[in-house]
């Protein structure tokens, strides 16, 4: 059942949960009492608690869009009223732009990494005008659709389509708060090492963020 | 130390109220000795660790209580221990679940041999449906509902001898496995009688099922297990179990979808010439005589009116004791030979003018009122226009000195509780709601502030239904 | 009160962790109200979630009311007795259990026996508070609308839910949808915290095994809580869909008490599977924080080690990773494929061997053990009698075919009542007389404090008891009264209004924990920094209570495990977790045990 795909990102996600736990919990004998050597740090020095928070909150966004194509999958199983939709082209253009933006913040990240203002400034303002491009895309998309004749509430897999390009662009929305903060403390005059940690999370979840596009958009085209 | 005592004698008369308390399951009716069976396993095993580990817990409490001059005793682990303690465990899970496997494999898996009977659900409401001589059910689809065909049945040959039963009382063959197949018009509902054990959910827009085999004659009730609204609590049916032959001369008695779609509809003007008895008391125009206790019916639905006759005149309405006005409509109602006249009269007492009333009461409070009747909204319409599909009569319009006696009648158990008025029962059910006379009065006095038709519209929707 | 200024101290050890810049305000507003400290938004969280469980309290005894007493109470109609029904469920499951165990032990417990100074992320932590804030007014808030609350029962179940024949589907459920929305985003937000400070913010030396269990048990349900909300959060937006825009996910075609309702092809069941993906793990959401809780409470009054920590721990970690493959257990007589039945009624029972095991591990801990049996301790042996009693009811459910005769009966409602209403609420009480030394430096009345036990003890025996056997009796739940219901014994009426009585002095035993709770805030004995003896590291702090930044100068460095009471060869009774081996006092000539 479609309730799978779901649980395998739960299997996957918490087999390595378990495993990590595991290597920490084998042949230990937590009892013995033993003074902590340097050895002792917990995390590797690499997981920052903004990294390892937005990977606990990438998780979070996964089990969401995890489950509603769960949903999707189950409910063109369940139904006999499914009428595919046929993709608008414009789709492919989107996808092209928010895939140009997601390297646009790649290079911004680098840029910041290596003190180098305007080129963080040129990344950050190609990499937010792509992903506005993209969302204008999708509801210049929608349009198409409706104008079409294909409403939400004519067929499941329109109200589906409708309801993961909705879902998936509320969340390049709020990356796009945590952007445009970006940008505003990039004009107030803060030098790229002071922004670098937020560009690098915004730069980490577009890409997140263009892999769940990549998936929902072969989804949509197959289905 | 009390609370060692406290835990030994909770878990033993946990253990004694099991054994002595009245109440445990209804006595069994069906094949489902399997499922009790594993109930008893159940209990048993269940029983038992309750009673060990907490017999042990008190044991612990009391011989390990505070002592100043003692250590605990410090072990981190203890693996043979724990090993057994998993290994035991596991084989007293197996232990339950493997029985448990084996009887929901026959659960799900009616025999060849069982004979089919549809259950629609609705709120609040059973219909059931047999599928006939040729054993098939036609399809049917909830799209197609509507007052003429309320199982939505499709234009579909097998579905013409199919036996349609609208009252939510149904029979079954003693030591017949029969299989249920659940449909719903509405919401989710669950079929469920105590002593069958088997249940199961009632979903739109799909069917389900479960099978069993009644084993023992008699009468049981239907209640409904999954919360389907206001009225979940009395959506109410019987299944009575009887003889293969008293079941046969049952069900040739119901009428099929095709002889329902062949019935005359009520002809006001033969209507008309009945309507001269009634109108003696009732008045030439239905407007009713409360000198005479006779209710307004202008502005009834025939349906509703039908059916009263039909109670009336079968001794389900009008035959208790404290009825007395009932008492005087029975002879009357028994004048009518036979379904074409009532319908006949029906039709015609939907033709008369409905003329707005004056509220003839004043004890009560419609504003205290209006908060009651959001009960009976749900039924009778917010504006009390009536319902068919929820069987839920007019009430705006009609006196409020009779809806006052009716409900009266119903809290008390006068009119609704023969078991041949399933839909008072339901009244009796949800009167429950008016706790004392005084909320009777506030109800009634709302429902007189609801909008009456005028006498000219009712006129032309009497026309449009003549045509 | 001046703040303390340990942040600009250097802590040991130098450069292993990132210093936290604390935010600390001057003003009232800033320190109580806006206040970015975990131990306040604790507080916070705590007294907004007791608040709103008092209006569920007081809803569940208005249902008693109306169950034991049919037919007296005019203010009770079948509508608002199902808006009492689903909102009581609600409160208690997510707005009052989930909150109080995460939002306010987590937040009070995570950094402080961890070793940290906050949480991880104290600006996202306020919002969170401040989120729960709103979802809880919003929720208050659909009382008042037209047509009231929302009454389709907790679960929300689609059709009903949204189509005529249910209360409140007009305001109540749209308040219901935005309130959960809210709620989620804002659990969001608080649980990453808290995942990311246990994962993140240890001290030196506390190792993952070295966590206490209610770390482990809050952090769990932390991590599977992230992951089955946003199944809600799914469900919910599209039945606001089918609502509001026509769609029809899981509208089928349908009539709305006699009209056609234009849904076409949706699936309630498609809704179901969701909603208990997320509805299943809710359970043990719960659940677990109360394992944990009771663990280290039973352990600190036994003077004991825990019995198999490894064991616990991976016994938490199992069942939480296993109550994602069982919810379907909920839904035995839904009408879905009843081959899954199969399945789902073998992951359910296998659940049970690591439940088995951990209460195996809390008898065993007593054992041997030197058991002082005050308040905390009587409300932990409290919750073992009664999570005993439910999780083996919890048997009868799981296997399906037992489940049959059983679902949506009275044993239901006594079965979950026990398990996860009562138990953890002992847990809570129990764990509130534990810590409030600690958060207010002033000890709770014992003598009140066993009145408390005992009523609230064997009150709410009296009520859920008898539950299961008006469900073998084949009483439906949620039903507004059953009077002409022919097979239910009249007695059964009997033992209602017993029920309601015992819920009803059950309820007004609580007004005696809640003077108890204020009166020792201002007369209460003092309670010095560790009145329990206990090992784990918020009662080895400078200040009583802790202020901001939790530590001293320097965070404690962690040497042992949580659990090292009455340990062979020491002469102190207990070893706090940041006691250097070098500390230890020799008791005699007796070595130290090693296995």
């Amino acid at each position: 059942m479609s309730m799978t795909v779901s649980l395998v990102f739960l299997a996957v996600l918490m087999a390595a949960f378990g495993g990590w736990l595991f290597s920490h919990s084998i042949n230990v004998r937590p009892w013995e009492a033993q003074a902590a050597g340097v050895e002792s740090r917990q995390m590797p020095r690499a997981a920052t608690a903004p990294r390892v928070g937005l990977a606990v909150f990438l998780a979070v966004v996964t089990s969401l869009f995890a489950l509603t194509i769960s949903a999707y999958l189950m409910r063109q199983e369940m139904a006999h009223d499914w009428r595919p939709l046929a993709v608008p082209g414009l789709l492919w253009w989107n996808s092209a732009c928010l895939v140009l933006g997601s390297v646009a913040l790649q290079l911004a990240w680098r840029a910041a990494r290596h003190e180098q203002p305007a080129r963080l400034l040129r990344g950050l303002l190609a990499g937010g005008g792509l992903t506005i491009a993209f969302i204008l895309g999708q509801a210049l998309a929608w349009w198409q659709l409706q104008a079409a004749g294909h409403y939400l509430a004519a067929n499941p897999a329109n109200a589906f389509f409708f309801l993961l390009t909705a879902l998936h662009a509320v969340h390049l929305l709020g990356g796009l708060f945590v952007w445009s903060r970006c940008l505003f403390r990039l004009q107030q005059g803060a030098t790229p090492g002071a922004i670098r940690q937020s560009v690098e999370l915004c730069a980490l979840y577009w890409h997140f963020l263009l892999v769940v596009w990549g998936i929902l958009f072969v989804l949509l085209l197959r289905t | 130390m009390a609370i060692a005592i406290a835990v030994i004698v909770l878990a033993v008369g946990s253990v004694l109220f099991f054994f002595f308390s009245p109440w445990y399951l209804t006595p069994l009716a069906s094949n489902w000795g399997a499922i009790d069976d594993t109930i008893q396993i159940t209990l048993w095993v269940t029983g038992t660790v309750f009673l060990a580990v907490n017999l042990f817990l008190a044991y612990v409490i009391v011989r390990y209580r505070f002592n100043q001059r003692r250590r605990s005793q410090y072990d981190p682990e203890n693996k043979s221990l724990e090993v057994w303690l998993t290994g035991i465990t596991t084989l007293g899970i197996a232990g339950l679940l493997a029985p448990g496997l084996v009887v929901w494999a026959s659960f799900v898996t009616p025999p060849e041999d069982a004979h089919e009977v549809e259950v629609v659900g609705q709120q609040w409401h059973w219909s059931f449906r047999f599928p006939g001589e040729d054993g098939r059910f036609g399809s049917a689809h909830n799209r197609f509902i509507d007052e003429h065909n309320p199982f939505g049945l499709i234009d579909d040959p097998a579905g013409q001898d199919d036996i349609l039963i609208t009252a939510p009382h149904l029979l079954l063959p003693v030591d017949r496995p029969v299989k249920m197949v659940l449909r719903s018009k509405d919401v989710l509902h669950n079929v469920k009688v105590a002593n069958f054990r088997a249940k199961m959910d009632m979903v739109p827009g799909q069917t389900s099922y479960f099978w069993f085999t009644p084993t023992e004659l008699g009468e049981y009730e239907i209640v409904c297990a999954q919360l389907c609204g206001i009225a979940h609590f009395a959506m109410r049916g019987r299944i009575e179990v009887v003889e293969q032959e008293t079941f046969d001369a049952w069900l040739a008695e119901r009428p099929t979808h095709a002889e329902l779609a062949d019935r005359a509809p009520g002809d006001p003007e033969a209507g008309e010439a009945r309507y001269a008895s009634c109108a003696a008391c009732h008045g030439a125009e239905g407007q009713g005589n409360q000198v005479l206790n006779a209710p307004k019916l202008a502005g009834l639905d025939a349906w509703y009116l039908e059916r009263q006759l039909e109670l009336f005149r079968s001794g389900a309405r009008g035959t208790h004791e404290d009825d007395s006005y009932g008492q005087q409509m029975r002879p009357f109602a028994s004048m009518l030979p036979d379904r074409q006249a009532i319908a006949d009269v029906a039709a015609y007492i939907e033709t008369l003018p409905d003329q707005p009333l004056q509220a003839s009461l004043d004890a009560g409070d419609p504003e205290r009122g209006a908060r009651r009747y959001r009960t009976c909204a749900n039924c009778h319409g917010q504006q009390g226009q009536g319902i068919r599909a929820t069987n839920g009569p007019r009430l705006a319009g009609m006196p409020d000195w009779y809806l006052e006696r009716q409900l009266q009648n119903f809290r008390q158990g006068i009119r609704g509780r023969h078991r041949e008025d399933p839909y008072g029962n339901q009244m009796i059910e949800m009167a429950q709601v008016l706790v004392d006379e005084q909320a009777v009065s506030d109800v009634v006095a709302y429902i007189m502030t609801l909008p009456q038709p005028s006498g000219e519209v009712a006129a032309v929707t009497s026309a449009a239904r003549e045509e | 009160m001046a703040d303390h200024g340990q942040h600009s101290v250097p802590h040991a050890p130098a450069g292993e962790f990132d210093d936290m810049e604390l935010v600390h305000p001057k003003t009232f507003i800033g320190k109580y109200i806006w206040s970015q400290d975990a131990k306040v938004i604790a507080i916070q969280y705590g007294v907004t979630a007791i608040a709103i469980g008092l209006v569920a309290l007081v809803l569940s005894i208005l249902m008693r009311l109306q169950l034991g007493f049919p037919n007296t109470f005019s203010l009770i109609d079948p509508s608002s007795y199902l808006q009492y029904v689903t909102m009581h469920g609600m409160i208690m499951v997510v707005y009052l259990l989930t909150a109080l165990f995460l939002g306010a032990f987590g937040n009070y417990l995570i950094p402080l026996m961890c070793g940290a100074r906050d949480m991880a992320f104290p600006y996202l932590n306020m919002l969170s508070y401040w989120f729960y804030l709103a979802a809880v007014l919003i929720l208050m808030a659909s009382f008042f609308v037209p047509g009231g609350a929302t009454g389709a029962g907790w679960t929300l179940y689609p059709p009903q839910a949204i189509s005529p024949g249910t209360p409140g589907i007009d305001g109540g459920i749209l308040l219901m949808f935005a309130s959960l929305s809210v709620f989620i985003a804002g659990f969001t937000m608080g649980g990453l915290n808290y995942v990311v400070t246990v994962l993140q913010a240890r001290t030196r030396g506390m190792t993952l095994m070295r966590l206490p269990l209610t770390i482990w048990g809050i952090f769990m349900a932390t991590v599977m809580a992230l992951l089955a909300f946003p199944a809600l959060l799914v469900a919910i937006l599209m039945m606001l869909c089918d609502m509001l825009l026509g769609t029809s996910f899981f509208m089928p075609e349908m009539l709305n008490l006699g009209e056609q309702s234009g849904h076409e092809g949706g699936s309630p069941l498609l809704y179901q599977h969701l909603f208990w993906f997320f509805g299943h793990p809710e359970v043990y959401i719960v659940a677990l924080p109360a394992f944990g809780i009771v663990s280290d409470i039973l352990a600190t009054h036994a003077r004991k080690n825990i019995f198999g920590y490894r064991m616990m721990v991976w016994a938490i970690i199992i069942i939480g990773v296993l109550s994602f493959v069982v919810w379907a257990h909920h839904m035995f007589v839904s009408g879905m494929n009843p081959y899954f039945g199969f399945l789902f009624a073998t992951t359910t029972l296998i659940i049970a061997v690591p439940t088995a095991i951990k209460v195996y591990n809390w008898v065993l801990t007593l054992w041997r053990g030197n058991i002082r049996l005050t308040v905390p301790m009587l409300f932990a042996i409290g919750f073992i009698f009664t999570f005993v009693n439910g999780g083996l009811s919890g048997l009868f459910l799981g296997n399906v075919t037992v489940d049959v005769p059983l679902a949506d009966t009275y044993f239901v409602v006594g079965h979950f009542h026990m398990v996860m209403a009562v138990a953890p609420v002992l847990v809570v009480f129990g764990a509130i007389y534990h810590w409030y030394p600690k958060i207010t430096g002033r000890m709770m009345d014992d003598t009140l404090g066993k009145v408390h036990f005992w009523v609230t003890f064997l009150g709410t025996y009296a009520i859920f008891y008898p539950m299961h056997f008006m469900g073998f009796a084949g009483v439906p739940r949620r039903y507004y009264g059953y009077g002409e219901t022919g097979y239910i014994a009249d007695s059964m009426q009997t033992l209602n209004a017993f029920m309601s009585v015992a819920a009803i002095i059950v309820a007004l035993v609580q007004l005696v924990f809640f003077y108890n709770l204020v009166r020792s805030y201002f007369h209460g004995r003092e309670a010095g920094p560790n009145p329990w003896q206990a090992t784990t590291l918020e009662w080895q702090t400078e200040h009583t209570p802790p202020r901001h930044g939790n530590f001293g100068a320097q965070l404690p460095v962690v040497y042992r495990w949580a659990y090292d009471y009455s340990v062979p060869g020491a002469k102190q009774d207990f070893l706090p977790q940041n006691m250097p081996p070098e500390a230890v006092e020799a008791d005699d000539a007796a070595p130290r045990r090693s296995s």
